[in-house]
């Protein structure tokens, strides 16, 4: 059919439905049509826009053989109460076949607080697992083979710590840092943003960020140095097209940072990795994975000048949304994880965390965790989702959608260079108030009818008192007290001093890379309190700007 | 003309989840309620103090990282101590439903969880502010 026929037919078919339209409001946003042809990607070139899997621009996925060489990575975040409880869940985890571990620590150690602070007092081991030394994360990981294992930490401010920590435990146990692999999710800019732990100003954070890029690109060169995340900038309340696009302009801040501070681009983006949501709709999601791969490795190739092609790679980890669970029924979560796992397979992600169906309640029981990490293997062994390379490849609607979002986020992009970079919009409050303006909007939709989430606005019934969910004993603060109390007494409390000495007089001075004087603090057994205390006192805190 | 409600949204503890925070403030203040967004990591000390200072009617605390029993009480002990006695507090977050008790039992005058719209928190204020 040629193309001027085509395109009668489309408006004749367009003027007979219009009087019946009503657009679906999730589709506000980006205008999504009612149906798509082969006019909503006229222009399209297959091997300039879509390529062939594993080559650039990357948009069909980062591999060739995708999940037909092997699956994604099936990794389970969790953590809480003690390192001798989260121990049994990582280790419980891994014998269900979980293939990965991915460690949540508690708010204190996410800011650099000891469990005997009074400012941690409520907090300890609530959202996460308390760390508060070395002799913490030697628990944590007791009888878990850092060698053959991949360990992913949700550690921003402090990451240079946990991560020193980490290497720490395994050379006791005699694995060296190069045959380390894991990720710190590193990423201070959306801390600021989106997901509110931050410790230091921009300018100190930036430089603890690029220390890390240097250090890791010489000892532990498979370790992913920062996992960029648009997760919780969409949890906060994003579209699917600001996700990506505030996301990859944070990326595009680091890339910055590491360059300036002298670092040639392909020595450390080959190990730089991301960090999307999986939403409901689950074409939306697909074209977003899609697209942003693309950005990506055009920002990477075109705008810094990378050669090595692992360097124009977007490889992501993908969490199901949080904020998409419902507390109201809360048995229909489960199928609503099933369908943002299928979104994330489609899209290619590189490892998922499914949530549990209790999650916008609690902390997941053992049970409910393990019908989340089934819902990942039925995807993958049963589902056939995973048999093709991008199977929705080809589709009018899923490539128009990937060119729509990936404009989208373009222009966002363009904006924050305006503005002066991501740091710069995220002090001027820019990012966040475009996050907010979202998420008010969303929640309009919801209250006026105009999007129905299951349960909550629709087909509600009478809800019973939702039993069984975990609870985080109250006296781990005590606990974990009295632990650190026995460990200021018994260790040697010189070699404490001298390191924390040598680490501030190393803070003072913006040549020096810090990650070998933390190395040696966490090793006499300094704690988090005082590796963070030495280098707030150095570096300040950073003062948010409250947006509304 | 009638002195408009003031509500001070505050978000105590360690928390980085602002997003219900901003939401319910926002809400709050298109329905024509005077408010006050503390921001984020602010102690029981800091809520008291600002809540005093800015003499609100209401104060709205959104918390959910599970600190809620330890922190909320604590934070309506201090508010009666500065002779706050009228002042309406409500609370939100994730909160499981066999806290609520207690929480009511310290002061807390309501809590709203999960899927609440936030017309249900304006109407609670209306209904309930002295």
């Amino acid at each position: 059919m040629d193309n001027e026929n085509l395109k009668s037919k489309v408006a004749e078919y367009t003027a007979k439905v219009e009087k019946a339209s009503a657009k679906f409001p999730e589709r506000k946003n980006l205008e999504y049509n009612r149906l798509y042809t082969p006019l909503d990607i006229e222009g399209m070139d297959y091997l300039r826009d879509l390529g062939l899997p594993g080559t650039y621009p990357f948009t069909r996925g980062v591999q060739p053989t995708m999940y037909r060489g092997r699956f994604w990575t099936m990794r389970m975040y969790a953590g809480f109460s003690t390192a001798e409880e989260s121990n049994k869940r990582y280790r419980y985890l891994l014998e269900s076949g979980s293939t990965g571990l991915s460690c949540a620590f508690d708010l204190p150690t996410q800011i650099g607080y000891d469990s005997d602070d009074v400012i941690s007092e409520g907090e300890v081991g609530k959202v996460g697992v308390a760390i508060d030394s070395l002799a913490d994360m030697e628990i944590l990981f007791d009888q878990i083979d850092l060698g053959k294992v991949s360990t992913s930490m949700t550690i921003n401010a402090p990451a240079s710590v946990l991560l020193a920590m980490y290497i720490a435990v395994a050379e006791k146990n005699g694995i060296g840092p190069e045959k380390l692999n894991g990720t710190i999710q590193n990423d201070i800019l959306k801390e600021y943003a989106a997901r509110g732990t931050y410790i230091f100003p921009p300018k100190p954070s930036m430089r603890l960020i690029t220390n890390i890029f240097e250090y890791c690109s010489k000892n532990v060169p498979n370790w992913n140095t920062i996992s960029i995340s648009g997760y919780h900038i969409r949890e906060a309340g994003s579209t699917a097209a600001q996700e990506i696009a505030f996301t990859i302009a944070d990326g595009i801040a680091y890339c910055e940072a590491a360059i300036k501070a002298g670092l040639d681009v392909d020595d450390f983006a080959g190990r730089l990795s991301f960090f999307w949501n999986a939403h409901n709709n689950v074409l939306e999601e697909v074209a977003k994975f899609r697209a942003s791969r693309r950005v990506w490795a055009k920002v990477m190739k075109e705008r810094f000048g990378a050669k090595n092609p692992k360097s124009w790679m977007l490889r992501v980890h993908t969490q199901t949304a949080g904020s998409m669970l419902t507390a109201q029924q809360p048995e229909n979560n489960i199928v609503r994880v099933a369908l943002q796992t299928a979104a994330a397979v489609m899209g290619g992600t590189q490892s998922l965390h499914t949530n549990s169906k209790d999650e916008a309640l609690a902390l997941p029981t053992e049970d409910s965790v393990r019908v989340a990490l089934r819902t990942q293997q039925i995807v993958a062994y049963e589902s056939g989702l995973a048999d093709v390379v991008d199977p929705l490849a080809g589709s009018y609607y899923v490539e128009a959608m990937t060119n729509e979002i990936e404009a989208e986020a373009l222009k966002y992009i363009q904006k924050i260079d305006d503005i002066g970079g991501a740091v710069v919009a995220i002090e001027q409050g820019y990012i966040q108030r475009e996050i907010q303006e979202s998420a008010y909007k969303w929640q309009k939709e919801v209250e006026n009818d105009d999007r129905i989430i299951v349960g909550v606005n629709k087909f509600q019934i009478e809800e019973k008192p939702v039993e069984g969910l975990l609870r985080v004993d109250a006296s781990v603060g005590e606990l974990q007290k009295k632990k650190l109390a026995d460990l200021r007494a018994k260790r040697d409390n010189v070699a404490v001093n001298a390191a924390l000495a040598a680490l501030e007089s190393g803070c003072s001075d913006e040549n020096v890379n810090l990650m070998p004087l933390i190395m040696d603090a966490v090793k006499t057994y300094a704690t988090l309190g005082e590796i963070c205390g030495v280098m707030r006192k150095v570096f300040g805190e950073y003062q948010a700007v409250a947006t509304l | 003309m009638e002195k408009r409600v003031r509500v001070l949204v505050a978000k105590p503890g360690l928390d980085g989840h602002d997003r219900g925070a901003k939401v319910v403030a926002r809400a709050l203040r298109d329905a024509g309620f005077e408010v006050i967004y503390t921001g984020l990591r602010q102690t029981p000390e800091q809520i008291a103090e600002a809540a005093l200072q800015e003499d609100v009617n209401v104060i709205a605390l959104s918390l959910l990282s599970g600190a809620h029993n330890h922190l909320f009480p604590r934070i309506v002990e201090l508010i009666r101590k500065s002779g706050m006695t009228d002042v309406l507090m409500i609370g939100g977050g994730v909160i499981p439903d066999s806290d609520i008790p207690s929480l009511k039992e310290a002061g807390i005058a309501e809590v709203f969880t999960p899927g609440t719209p936030t017309t249900a928190i304006i109407d609670y204020i209306n209904a309930n502010v002295k």
